[in-house]
């Protein structure tokens, strides 16, 4: 296991308050004024020369935001939020309209490079073309469509991807380009009045992805997306729509990184994907947000809607994350079952250390017949934090057949943390079938003695056990992913024992 | 130099002493049985040895090859080649066999300033081991004792042995668990090992493992101390007399 050795040597270097990725970008920023109004959401519909129709969903949700209270049945504890002490636009200056690489802001790019992703993959983005002979055929393409700040600043990949029929750009350009696709499908899923975060985001979503699959493409590579938070108190508020067409197929990567902050951070993001039929779409997450510091000050608060539609017959949609950053995460990507036959799928794992707080899990919603489930969720706490996972299972009267088989595992490192585990489960129909596992453990001291006794470190040894633990899910992510996810889990334990 | 010279070791585990000053001498290629009833401080011997946490020490030594084992981390105690064979090996789930040794491997050859294996190295290294002590592939690939049998937990323990090839063996207890046939496998596997440069240290409560494993020196515990040492034949005498006789004279 090579990746253990280099991420322990790796966490040698960082700890918990000299957050790797705690660095800021100077960069000319061009800033919405403080607080929350009418002014702000007009002011953002006008930043992105949006059609008027757009302002208007825009003010009907913040018209609605209005009315709403903050929900608190999670499971999380944090300072009140002054919605009017935030900006909510933020962007890199445009300089003028970039058609190559060499005209984003160096530092832009510098910032990915010290990320360890030098855009991920430099002589892609760069528009550099493998020789013939000289391609290598393990190597999947990956097009990255890179969120800095609140606005999307290279879209790469474009030409082939057009080839394909497929659309890949920033939220902003398709509301201008294909308004047709936007107006059909934007809020279909997660309506505006859905809840307090995703109305919030519905009036002042800065940018995000658009992604549509025509009938029966598959999209050619993997579609990623960076996102990143570099201005000071600004509230990120990503908004992606993922399309799969009638028998299409996509999968999309998502990661995240931020820099360090002693000020909360508001993100409140929602993810929208429709699947019609035989289509299916493959929605990966690592989120590596800032944790706060080994006080507990500072951080990222995440409130996250993420919701899939399996809108056809024998439609699947599959939701895969490692959640390890965040002071708060509040997150429950969720399917809806709607077509015949259709299936949903969530594996998750959570890890908490320090003083984080997460409350997580998924919901399945069966309403068409013979549809199917599946829930994996590995839930690891540590340090002085509370992992909790929630999750609903419904099966609706009509919803003959439906199956769900969960699996909630958790591991306690430590004996000052605490896991969590709410399920609810409805079925209003007798043919449902429900399974539901849980179990609970503590790292056990035997084990890590054993894996130290043939040489481990103590890092390692817990590095080693909670990769195990955690393997099924890991199984699920593309292959790019999965090595730096390993990584990033042993490099958030870090001090965790001992 | 003696390769392990344990010298009037007083032990504590949650203000109870267990070992009350004992003392040790292991050469290179010696094998040596402790024998001794439960609760005699085997098993705390074998465990101060390999540096696990929860026992103070508060008087004595231990010196490996001259060099204060004491002041070593477990892991680069390991490195330096003590290894333990647990009575009761642990079960890492979702950690396959093969990873956790080339994890385990390296991490030790580095610790001592070595270069780390190579994939391909490694597979020829680990294929060849295992060959030898006729131990199938197919166990290579399964969670690191996972669903293993207790005979097969033992024959793991023996592969690391053989693939990490420490100077100091500490086997503990390891006939519990185990049937005559699998206990035979893996006594051989042990026996196979035996080198001139290798030390076997053999803690049991029987004598039975005796006859397979054939002992230089056998040591009697009782009550936190060495009581008796004396040759093979001194196993052969407990089988008969028991350990009643050793009581008094703790």
């Amino acid at each position: 296991m090579p990746a253990v050795q280099e991420t322990v040597d790796r966490v040698k270097r960082i700890d918990v308050d000299q957050y790797r990725y705690g660095f800021e970008t100077l960069i000319e920023s061009d800033k919405a004024p403080k607080g929350l109004s009418e002014e702000t959401v007009k002011f953002i519909s006008e930043k992105k020369n949006e059609p008027a129709w757009m302002l208007q969903w825009r003010l009907e949700a913040y018209r609605r935001w209005l009315t709403m209270t903050e929900p608190t049945w999670a499971r999380v504890d944090y300072p009140k939020i002054d919605f009017q002490d935030l900006y909510y636009y933020s962007a890199p200056k445009p300089k003028k309209t970039i058609t190559s690489l060499d005209e984003i802001d160096p530092e832009i790019l510098k910032t990915y490079e010290k990320l360890g992703i030098p855009l991920r993959e430099v002589a892609m983005l760069e528009g550099v073309e493998p020789k013939p002979g000289e391609e290598d055929p393990n190597r999947r393409k990956i097009a990255v469509d890179a969120v800095f700040d609140s606005v999307s600043v290279a879209t790469t990949f474009k030409a082939e991807l057009k080839k394909a029929g497929v659309i890949f750009m920033p939220i902003s350009e398709a509301i201008r380009e294909h308004p047709e696709l936007v107006q059909k499908y934007l809020g279909s899923v997660v309506p505006t009045s859905d809840n307090f975060y995703a109305t919030l985001n519905s009036a002042v979503f800065s940018d995000g992805s658009f992604v549509y699959v025509p009938p029966g493409v598959r999209c050619p590579m993997e579609l990623s997306t960076y996102f990143r938070i570099n201005e000071r108190n600004t509230g990120q508020f990503e908004r992606t729509l993922i399309i799969a067409d009638k028998g299409a197929y996509v999968s999309y990567l998502e990661g995240c990184t931020a820099p360090q902050r002693d000020e909360n951070q508001l993100h409140a993001a929602v993810v929208e994907l429709v699947a019609h039929d035989d289509a299916e779409i493959k929605y990966s997450t690592v989120q590596n947000w800032y944790p706060g510091n080994s006080e507990g000050k500072g951080g990222i608060y995440n409130f996250v809607t993420k919701r899939g539609d399996c809108r056809g017959d024998r439609s699947k949609i599959s939701w895969t994350q490692v959640e390890t950053g965040s002071a708060i995460t509040w997150k429950y990507p969720s399917c809806i079952l709607r077509g015949d036959n259709s299936s949903g799928e969530f594996y998750s794992i959570a890890i908490s250390n320090g003083f984080q707080q997460v409350d997580s899990g998924t919901k399945m919603i069966h309403l068409g017949k013979n549809t199917s489930s599946r829930i994996i969720s590995k839930g690891i706490a540590a340090g002085k934090s509370q992992n909790t996972y929630r999750g609903l299972v419904t099966a609706h009267r009509k919803a003959t057949g439906a199956r769900n088989f969960t699996a909630c595992d958790s591991l306690l490192i430590g004996d000052k943390c605490g896991a969590h585990t709410v399920p609810y489960i409805e079925a209003k129909n007798s043919s449902a079938t429900f399974e539901h596992e849980a179990t609970t453990s503590k790292i056990s001291e035997d084990v890590l003695f054993y894996c130290i006794q043939r040489g481990l470190s103590q890092e390692e040894a817990v590095g080693l056990v909670v990769n195990g633990f955690v393997k099924d899910v890991l199984q699920q992510l593309p292959m790019e992913f999965a090595v730096e996810a390993q990584k990033l889990i042993s490099i958030s334990l870090e001090g965790s024992v001992g | 130099m003696a390769l392990l010279e344990v010298k009037d070791l007083k032990v504590r585990v949650e203000e109870r002493e267990i070992l009350h000053g004992l003392n040790l001498t292991v050469n290179e290629g010696e094998i040596h049985a402790i024998m001794g009833p439960n609760g005699s401080g085997k098993s705390t011997l074998s465990h101060v040895i390999a540096g696990k946490p929860g026992y103070e020490v508060t008087d004595g030594q231990i010196l490996f090859r001259g060099e204060d084992l004491l002041e070593m981390s477990p892991d680069m105690r390991a490195a330096k080649g003590v290894f333990l064979a647990f009575q009761y090996p642990v079960e890492i789930p979702g950690v396959a066999t093969m990873n956790f040794l080339r994890t385990a491997l390296n991490a030790q050859r580095k610790a001592r300033g070595e270069s780390e294996y190579s994939t391909p190295d490694f597979l020829k290294k680990v294929r060849e081991v295992s060959k030898s002590l006729n131990i199938p592939q197919d166990m290579l690939k399964r969670g690191v004792n996972v669903g293993f049998s207790g005979g097969e937990k033992k024959r793991n323990e023996v592969l690391q042995m053989a693939l990490f090839e420490p100077s100091l063996c500490i086997l503990d207890e390891m006939d519990s668990g185990l049937d005559i046939d699998a206990l035979r496998i893996a006594a051989d596997g042990v026996n196979a090992l035996h080198s001139p440069k290798r030390a076997m240290v053999v803690i049991t409560h029987y004598q039975r493992l005796l006859n397979y494993i054939v002992p230089d020196i056998v040591h009697v515990m009782s009550k936190g101390r060495v009581v008796k040492s004396g040759g093979k034949e001194l196993a052969l005498e407990l089988e008969a007399s028991g350990y009643a006789q050793f009581e008094d004279a703790a």
